[in-house]
């Protein structure tokens, strides 16, 4: 693993990796959207509007697995202390936020048609919203270490502490009485017809690929913003310990 | 009284946020990967 974090190899892999992510995932994201969109039949409760859901899972899904790679790049950093791990973290904080937001707007959009209201203080939409202030306390934690030449690991207790909340999201539904449907989809099996299945399948998919995507080049913006930044100060002290001539 | 909604303006709003969204942050982030690039060589040379 530790050969794999290293920032020479890393970007060896990056920079071809980046392009393919990119454009698999808009093809595949696109195509699975315009399926949804003009292919899938109208569902026998929700009617047309269950064609949000294409959009809204995805974006809950990339809003908590963005968490879970806070967490374990986090775990890495404070175990072996390695600065890629920081900035893995840091990377997937912005685009994890994003897809938190879109979750929640997607969903409150969804909402008021198939529940009749844009907002409900229930389990599952409350701890939604807690994971998207968690993202804000993250990203302002880990900007401000970056800014003052801090260490980065109280942002990487935060990003370890705040996955607590990921179980609370999943199983919100089964614990508390919820306006929320339960999961449709499991490890056992799932409670959709395959006609709204495979393109959610394929538009999750799609929406991962970019998801990558953005993570990579976040960390490859974040890298060459820390190389630089390491070669002025080199260059700096080297221009302080030049003798003065006399 | 059941009020009567449009399902199609709820989708379309939906779709219209989350593909533009998901383009602007595409763009962001590929624009700032290539100026935090374009810098780094840029002092190395």
């Amino acid at each position: 693993m530790h050969s794999f974090a290293n920032p020479k190899r890393f970007l060896g892999i990056a920079r071809p990796l980046t392009p393919w992510l990119l454009a698999v995932g808009l093809l595949v994201a696109g195509g699975a959207l315009a399926w949804g969109l003009t292919q899938v039949p109208a569902e026998r409760l929700q009617g047309e509007t269950v064609r949000i859901m294409f959009l809204h899972v995805p974006a809950a899904w990339l809003g908590m697995a963005g968490w879970t790679v806070i967490a374990s790049a986090s775990l890495v950093e404070i175990v072996w202390r390695h600065p890629l791990s920081a900035i893995a973290g840091r990377a997937a904080a912005v685009p994890g936020a994003f897809f938190t937001a879109q979750c929640l707007v997607t969903g409150s959009i969804w909402g008021r048609p198939a529940w009749g209201t844009w907002w409900e203080w229930d389990g599952r939409l409350t701890s939604m919203l807690v994971l998207l202030f968690l993202y804000l306390g993250y990203i302002a934690l880990a900007q401000a270490a970056a800014r003052e030449g801090a260490s980065s690991r109280l942002a990487a207790i935060f990003g370890l502490v705040g996955v607590v909340n990921v179980p609370v999201i999943h199983f919100s539904v089964l614990w508390w009485s919820s306006i929320h449907q339960p999961p449709s989809l499991s490890m056992g099996g799932s409670a959709m017809a395959p006609a709204f299945l495979w393109p959610l399948l394929v538009a999750t998919l799609g929406f991962s690929c970019l998801f990558a995507a953005i993570v990579l080049m976040r960390m490859r913006a974040l890298l060459a913003d820390a190389q630089a930044e390491a070669r002025l100060r080199r260059r700096a002290r080297d221009a302080d310990a030049e003798p003065v001539p006399t | 009284m059941r009020e009567t909604l449009d399902p199609w303006t709820f989708v379309i709003a939906a779709y219209a946020i989350g593909v533009i969204g998901t383009l602007v942050l595409l763009g962001w982030a590929w624009l700032t990967m290539r100026r935090a690039e374009r810098r780094r060589d840029g002092d190395a040379g």
